[in-house]
């Protein structure tokens, strides 16, 4: 028997210092969430203490449970969030009432965006108290409502299994999403029996994995009776598994692929029918390629106005196929003139017997020769370190395999561009919120979902700033997460839209840095600091080498820019920065 | 255009909230949304009228589908459907004028359900169109005020 005494506690609103009384039939509610949890397959658990989860944390005591504690909820969930994205795997996240809570709404909004699988459990004050402005309350399934693929309070006990269960199977299937699971203090510690699993049955939610066959049939004859079709792969391929069929149907068929920065590594970029990264900042021939092609099959991917440019003038000549899971997503964008809703594996692998080899000679030799004209490249400088050699260098030491994490914004970019990869779930990044200061969080939740990997956080100084006291956390776990700063000194994103738009107003845009190094070393890493172009090389093997988690920063050029850009409401053909093409030649 | 979308939804807290704040979250334009129990307890039909375009009402389908409290939605467009509101009306009759308004309501088959010296409050029942009609021939008397249900709809069975 176990008892629980508000005195115990104090710092909360109150459980009202109930005293459960356990007899072996019945389980106490926090019990049911950890056996749930051990249920669903859960090894590894992000979370926060607090006052009304108390009772759970005294359960979770006793319980085999990996725990990781962030330095802030943000923090945790960006790291459940990235432990999903590397494993394929349910994330967990627990939070207390009030600012615990609150303070998810950013990481459960970036899943949402990026349709990761997550459950998100909070604590919430006493049943009877909800309504009345109790200490730490706050209704948080009413905030998270609209980023969230499902939530729910659970105000009695004999639901809370069956809540729980519900919300990793809606978190997990179909397109999968964040689910918040809110639990009053008082429902944690009521007891009722416990009820083993059974088929979850939700009469509202369906999942169509099964694509239609006739419309299977179009896709693929629509294909084969193209003269210059594209692949056009998002995040929805990464999630499916399907990046083998992919290259199965794309190499079979002989279709070009173009990924989204979600969809990186689901294709091999070393192939020469993959066009890598579409749209803004995407490779100048994909966009081309996009913009001249017959056919676009869009795979696991959402027609995002980042991907697209100008929607009225995107992919002009082209028969459109819409690959999905979320029938939601087709059509929402643009008009679609072959739907196909289902699981990108399954309509992949039926397609493969359907679709048959062309040899488009004339069509891969114009992408060949764009390939060969508009390379990803920059300008060599004596003076600064670029950023681009930085990823570069990266990419050569780690032979490609690392993990690669990214907070938001320039050095994004540079590392979905210089840096290739052949494998998927090995870019970690928020693309559809696109979240500063995802980058450290996340490298640390794919090191506890990695262990064995190297796993390096590209990021930039504004975004490190945000989240950099998560590298404690790195170093309390034993996490060897790497971490590059590109350092420039500047919101490096924003100062180029003030550069490129407002007439080099840089309003607000830089910021005083600390000196990074030794901010990491004041936490138990190691840091590195370096502006000498010529020790690059030497730096990145010293970094990789550390055993530890380690922070290099590198000072870089501090007005470099990302180039090609598809300027806001631009067509996507037309990209500024591909004179440097000319400067080259 | 307004389209009429019937939706079965389960009957837990939060699902209207959910519902409306789907429909503001992604802005389209809700014209009316009666909400009420159905025979089984636990589900509750929701019929919204929406404006917009084919392309808005599409997406507004496909949104509501995703919701996990809703069950079922059914757009309307095309179908032979009978759709119904219910109004309320109270308006001025000075003495002079009372047999005018008596007619009146007696022309659009509604029913006086309070009187008093000065006024009526009228019950109405039918289509969106005959109770705008009703408001507009009952401005020249003068309306105190004026309470509406918005649309519930059914579509017809078909006859064998």
């Amino acid at each position: 028997m176990s008892s629980l005494n508000c005195d115990d506690c104090g710092a909360c609103a109150g459980c009202g210092g109930f005293v459960p009384v356990e007899n072996e039939e019945l389980k106490q509610g926090s019990q049911i969430i950890v056996d749930v949890l051990l249920e669903q397959g859960v090894d590894t658990v992000f979370g926060y203490l607090g006052g009304v989860v108390l009772p759970l944390f005294d359960k979770i005591y006793d319980s085999p449970l990996n725990f990781i504690i962030p330095r802030h909820e943000q923090g945790g969930c960006h790291m459940a969030d990235a432990y999903a994205r590397a494993t394929g795997k349910t994330g967990v996240m627990i939070a207390t009432s009030g600012p615990g809570a609150t303070n998810l709404v950013t990481g459960i909004a970036t899943a949402m965006m990026d349709s990761v699988p997550l459950v998100a459990i909070t604590g919430q004050v006493r049943t009877e108290l909800i309504g009345n402005d109790a200490f730490q309350e706050v209704d948080i399934t009413g905030v998270t409502r609209p980023i969230t693929k499902h939530n729910v309070i659970v105000k009695d006990v004999k639901h809370l299994a069956s809540a729980l269960r519900e919300a990793f199977y809606i978190a997990s299937t179909g397109r999968p999403g964040p689910v918040l699971v809110d639990i009053p203090v008082d429902v944690a510690v009521a007891t009722t029996k416990w009820t083993p699993p059974t088929e979850v049955k939700l009469p509202g939610y369906r999942v169509r994995t099964k694509g239609h066959k006739k419309q299977i049939e179009m896709a693929a004859d629509a294909i084969n009776n193209s003269k210059k079709p594209v692949f056009y792969v998002g995040g929805g391929v990464v999630i499916s598994g399907a990046s083998e069929q992919l290259r199965k149907v794309a190499q079979k068929a002989n279709v070009a692929v173009t990924t989204t920065l979600m969809a990186l590594g689901t294709y091999d970029q070393s192939r020469p029918e993959s066009l890598d990264m579409l749209g803004m900042h995407g490779a100048a021939y994909a966009n081309f390629a996009v913009q001249e092609c017959d056919l676009l099959v869009a795979i696991g991917s959402r027609f995002e106005d980042r991907v697209t440019g100008n929607l009225k003038t995107f992919c002009p000549n082209a028969k459109i196929i819409h690959i999905d899971i979320d029938p939601a997503s087709i059509s929402k964008n643009v008009s679609v003139d072959i739907p196909v809703v289902g699981d990108a594996k399954y309509i992949l692998s039926q397609m493969l017997d359907l679709v048959e080899f062309r040899e488009r000679k004339e069509w891969f030799n114009y992408i060949a020769k764009l390939k060969k004209n508009y390379p990803l490249c920059y300008n060599k400088s004596d003076k600064y370190i670029k950023p681009q050699e930085v990823i570069e260098e990266l990419y050569k030491q780690t032979k490609g395999e690392a993990i690669i994490c990214t907070g938001v914004g320039q050095h994004q970019m540079w590392a979905a561009q210089f840096y290739k990869y052949s494998k998927p779930r090995h870019f970690i990044s928020s693309g559809g919120l696109g979240t500063m200061g995802f980058g450290l969080p996340s490298a640390v939740g794919a090191q506890v979902a990695c262990p064995g990997a190297t796993v390096i956080d590209i990021d930039g100084d504004s975004s490190f700033n945000m989240t950099l006291t998560e590298l404690s956390t790195a170093v309390m776990y034993d996490l060897p997460v790497k971490v590059i700063v590109l350092n420039n000194g500047y919101m490096g994103m924003v100062r180029q839209w003030q550069e490129l738009f407002y007439n080099k107003r840089y309003s607000q845009s830089s910021l005083k840095n600390p000196n990074f190094a030794k901010v990491a070393a004041s936490m138990g890493a190691t840091g590195i600091s370096l502006s000498e172009p010529s020790k690059l090389s030497e730096a990145i093997e010293k970094l990789l080498k550390e055993a530890g988690p380690c922070v290099l920063e590198v000072k870089i050029e501090p007005e470099e820019n990302v180039w090609p850009m598809v300027a806001a409401g631009k067509s996507l053909h037309e990209m500024d920065g591909l004179d440097i093409f000319e400067s080259m030649a | 255009m307004k389209h009429v979308i019937s939706a079965l939804v389960q009957n837990k807290p939060g699902v209207l909230a959910h519902v409306a704040g789907m429909f503001a979250a992604r802005a389209f334009n809700i014209d009316s949304l009666v909400v009420g129990r159905t025979d089984d307890p636990d589900l509750s039909r929701m019929t919204i009228v929406v404006i917009g375009d084919n392309r808005v009402v599409e997406q507004v389908r496909k949104q509501l589908a995703k919701i996990v409290s809703v069950v079922k939605v059914q757009d309307f467009v095309g179908q032979d459907i009978v759709a119904r509101a219910l109004m309320l009306i109270t308006i001025n009759t000075p003495a002079e004028k009372r047999p005018e308004v008596l007619a009146l309501i007696d022309m659009f088959d509604s029913k006086v359900v309070d009187i008093g010296q000065k006024f009526v409050m009228v019950e109405i029942c039918g289509p969106d169109s005959k109770i705008e009609a009703f408001i507009d021939a009952c401005k020249p008397y003068g309306i105190k005020s004026v309470a509406r249900s918005g649309t519930i709809a059914m579509a017809r069975n078909k006859r064998n």
